[in-house]
């Protein structure tokens, strides 16, 4: 009689869970088609290789592609060592204690600080305080502070995922902490700590809020040529598109091509943070 | 005797932050000799053994007092060289924890981290310690595969070969055998009859029958007290202790 | 304190050692008596007995090798597996030297009496303190009683050389009819001598399973 009432319960419960499946899948599938319906008219060679003209309802986005490109590799220049570097001392240096364990949950806080707090915080230690001005610069800067903590918690889960006895079996062959660390973990960490990493970039490229008062352009009729210049970015391309320009209505199609773009880029960059991870994994197998 | 001693404590005591785990520990250990420690579990056996290669350094709250003195060193002196400490004195673990790394990278790595590049010499010490390890004849033509891709036994076996590749005086064993069937264990307790004769071994096991099979001396411990350390022979037919008789013969534990 | 169904087997090995020891301690009185009667009917008793103690020797031995195997003991278990080993087999040899004596007896009964040396009784009557001696220390895991059965042997070898010396001065070289049952007299001493010898096997194992002193071959220390 139980038994038969927990099959009853457990077919239920199986059931629920697929439903949530499908419901999920179906949202991803409805959002992909919607912008491929709208936007695949915009997509040209021109359209990935042209500057936007006539008041941005024609021409391209390719200064949005590129500036784009550059701050998320700015970002990266400062949040990746950082990141990683913070980690490793969180998990294989610092005594864990009240104060770190304070730090850490601070830092798994700020992962959840909504993005525009990280903006108007570059602003003021950025753009005014250290007189960097609007620009790139100061943009992937702000990025950085945005991804810190997701590269922080992601790397350090890669570090835990280390058993003990890859330090333990280092360190009694007389190798230092840092060799035990250097040879014997990071090898083995690197591929998730740089699964983190790109999904935290991937988040920072698809950003508008930290940038918007931070660097980056409405319109520019040049390419940034160095750290001070600003940029245009496609999430805030869109954002003016789908917002902000004078004719909604006529350049949607052109909002949808920068959407399709944008989430083009960010899955490439997805699957090259899986590939990277298979071949690291691999290697390490061998 | 006084002079084949290679390992002495004095009164040592091991406290886990406010938890004591070991209380005035003497012993004395023979060189060239299996010393194997048995108690019942949480009695502090591993406590002491992870305490002669400084081991317990890597738990922030350890704190000891006493001394332990390998070759006339006061090895928990602050000013002891930690690394060379454990070069000296080698590590085997419970479970087998080969890198994920060839056969031959393994053996090497101890090499590699005291910055010996010499092949030749790398290759010549690494024959050396697989035959060490009574590994050798099983792997010489499987040195680049994975270590992951030996068995159990064979997994443990290259562990000690790379303990063995820095020349310690000193083996420490922890459960060398536990996750081991009984043809591994069998090897395993062989290969430590023939490294008796170049190297001391301390062989912590909760299988009391090997350590009356591999061991010379025997100590007891309970409750983190050291409650009898005996010659084997005599410690496994006629325990001077009641506690390590009722231990022995399973009465508790 | 563990409960142990080890325990419990090694109980089943002790009954069965006292009851292998008072199957040979029955045979040496039966024995014993069947040469003191001329009893032949008694003599052919301890004969026939003879093959229950040999089976129950071995049923001891297996279970004993069956618990080592299995149970792999330790300190004091291991102290007594072994010696119940030992002693089962010094318990049997006793009993065959009672069947020796009863063959004797059985001869002896055949022939005219001759008159009795006043030594036989008392050597048996010291194999017989002997054997009960050793066997009480076991069962008591006595220290000083298995010392005093060590202490009474160099008596029982007294005894005997007494007993030759006698047959051979006043029957042998006075009457060579006598010789036959002199030399059967003869041998009963010199079975109860060993039979004495066992007692004191068993005693020295039981020092040595109460102790763990082996005390084998030197005896000094115990005869002080």
């Amino acid at each position: 009689m139980t038994n038969r009432r927990n099959n009853i319960t457990e077919k239920i419960g199986f059931g629920i869970l697929t439903l949530c499946l499908i419901v999920v899948v179906l949202i991803i599938v409805v959002i992909f088609t919607n912008i491929i319906i709208n936007g695949h008219s915009a997509i040209s060679w021109d359209f990935i290789t042209k500057a936007p003209t006539d008041g941005m309802t024609k021409g391209g986005i390719m200064p949005a592609i590129i500036g784009t490109f550059f701050v998320t590799v700015i970002t990266a220049i400062f949040s990746i060592p950082l990141g990683m570097g913070c980690a490793i001392y969180l998990n294989e240096y610092a005594t864990q204690n009240m104060f770190t364990r304070l730090i850490r949950i601070s830092i798994r806080n700020l992962a959840g600080v909504p993005s525009i707090v990280y903006g108007l915080f570059g602003v003021m230690l950025f753009v005014e305080f250290m007189h960097l001005g609007t620009c790139i610069l100061a943009s992937g800067l702000t990025l950085s502070l945005m991804t810190l903590p997701m590269m922080i918690t992601a790397s350090e889960e890669a570090l835990k995922n280390i058993p003990m006895s890859f330090r333990e079996g280092s360190l009694a062959l007389g190798a230092t902490k840092w060799q035990a660390i250097r040879t014997n973990v990071l090898p083995y960490a690197i591929p998730g700590m740089l699964t983190g990493t790109i999904l935290g970039l991937s988040r920072a490229a698809g950003e508008t809020a930290p940038i918007l008062f931070t660097g980056v352009a409405f319109y520019l009729p040049y390419l940034p040529k160095g750290l001070f210049d600003q940029f245009m970015a496609l999430p805030y391309h869109l954002y003016i598109m789908a917002t902000q320009h004078h004719d909604i209505t006529l350049v949607r199609p052109l909002a949808y091509g920068t959407a399709m773009v944008l989430i083009v880029l960010v899955f490439m960059m997805n699957l090259g943070a899986i590939i990277l991870r298979y071949r690291l994994r691999k290697n390490r197998k061998e | 005797m006084e002079k084949n001693i290679i390992i002495k404590t004095k009164n040592f005591n091991f406290y886990y932050g406010d938890v004591k785990a070991l209380t005035d520990v003497n012993i004395k250990i023979e060189k060239n000799s299996v010393t194997g420690i048995i108690g019942p579990s949480g009695c502090g056996k591993s406590t002491f053994l992870r305490s002669l290669n400084l081991m317990n350094n890597l738990i922030l709250s350890a704190r000891y007092e006493g001394q332990i003195i390998i070759d006339g060193e006061d090895i928990l002196h602050k000013d002891i060289d930690v690394v060379a400490l454990r070069r000296r004195v080698g590590m085997v673990f419970q479970k087998s924890n080969p890198f994920p790394k060839t056969v031959f990278e393994n053996v090497a790595y101890g090499l590699k981290i005291n910055g010996i590049t010499n092949r030749d010499f790398i290759d010549q010490k690494i024959e050396e310690s697989l035959k060490g390890a009574a590994l050798w004849e099983e792997v010489k033509d499987r040195l680049n595969v994975s270590a992951f891709d030996l068995s159990g036994g064979q997994q443990q076996r290259l562990c000690i070969a790379r303990a063995l590749a820095v020349e310690p005086e000193i083996l420490l064993m922890d459960e060398p055998a536990s996750a081991l069937d009984p043809t591994a264990t069998l090897k395993i307790e062989e290969l430590i009859q023939e490294l008796k004769k170049k190297y001391t071994i301390i062989i912590v096991t909760h299988n009391m029958q090997q350590a009356a099979r591999v061991s010379d001396y025997t100590a007891f411990f309970m409750m983190g007290k050291l409650v009898e350390y005996n010659k084997t022979n005599i410690m496994f037919t006629n325990p001077e202790n009641k506690i390590t008789e009722d231990y022995i013969t399973g009465r508790f534990g | 304190m563990i409960e142990r169904h080890f325990d419990e087997e090694l109980q089943k090995l002790n009954s069965k050692l006292l009851k292998m020891a008072s199957l040979s301690e029955e045979s040496i009185y039966l024995a014993i008596e069947a040469l003191k009667n001329r009893n032949k009917e008694l003599a052919q008793n301890v004969i026939d007995n003879d093959i229950k103690i040999d089976e129950f020797e071995l049923e001891i031995e297996d279970y004993s090798i069956e618990l080592l195997a299995k149970r792999q003991p330790l300190a004091s278990d291991l102290r007594f597996i072994a010696t119940g080993m030992r002693i089962n087999s010094e318990l049997e040899r006793i009993a065959d030297l009672s069947v020796n004596i009863a063959h004797r007896a059985r001869d002896l009964s055949k022939e005219p009496a001759l008159k009795v040396l006043v030594h036989i009784p008392m050597l048996s009557d010291l194999a017989i303190k002997m054997v009960k001696g050793s066997i009480d220390s076991f069962v008591n895991r006595d220290l000083d009683a298995a010392k005093n059965v060590i202490k009474l042997d160099s008596e029982a070898n007294n005894l005997r050389t007494e007993i030759h010396k006698k047959l051979v001065e006043e029957y042998m070289t006075k009457d060579v009819t006598t010789i036959p049952r002199s030399l059967s007299l003869f041998l009963v001493a010199q079975h109860l001598e060993r039979m004495c010898d066992h007692a004191k096997y068993i005693a020295e194992d039981v020092i040595y399973l109460v102790s763990a002193k082996n005390v084998k071959h030197k005896h000094e220390e115990i005869l002080k």
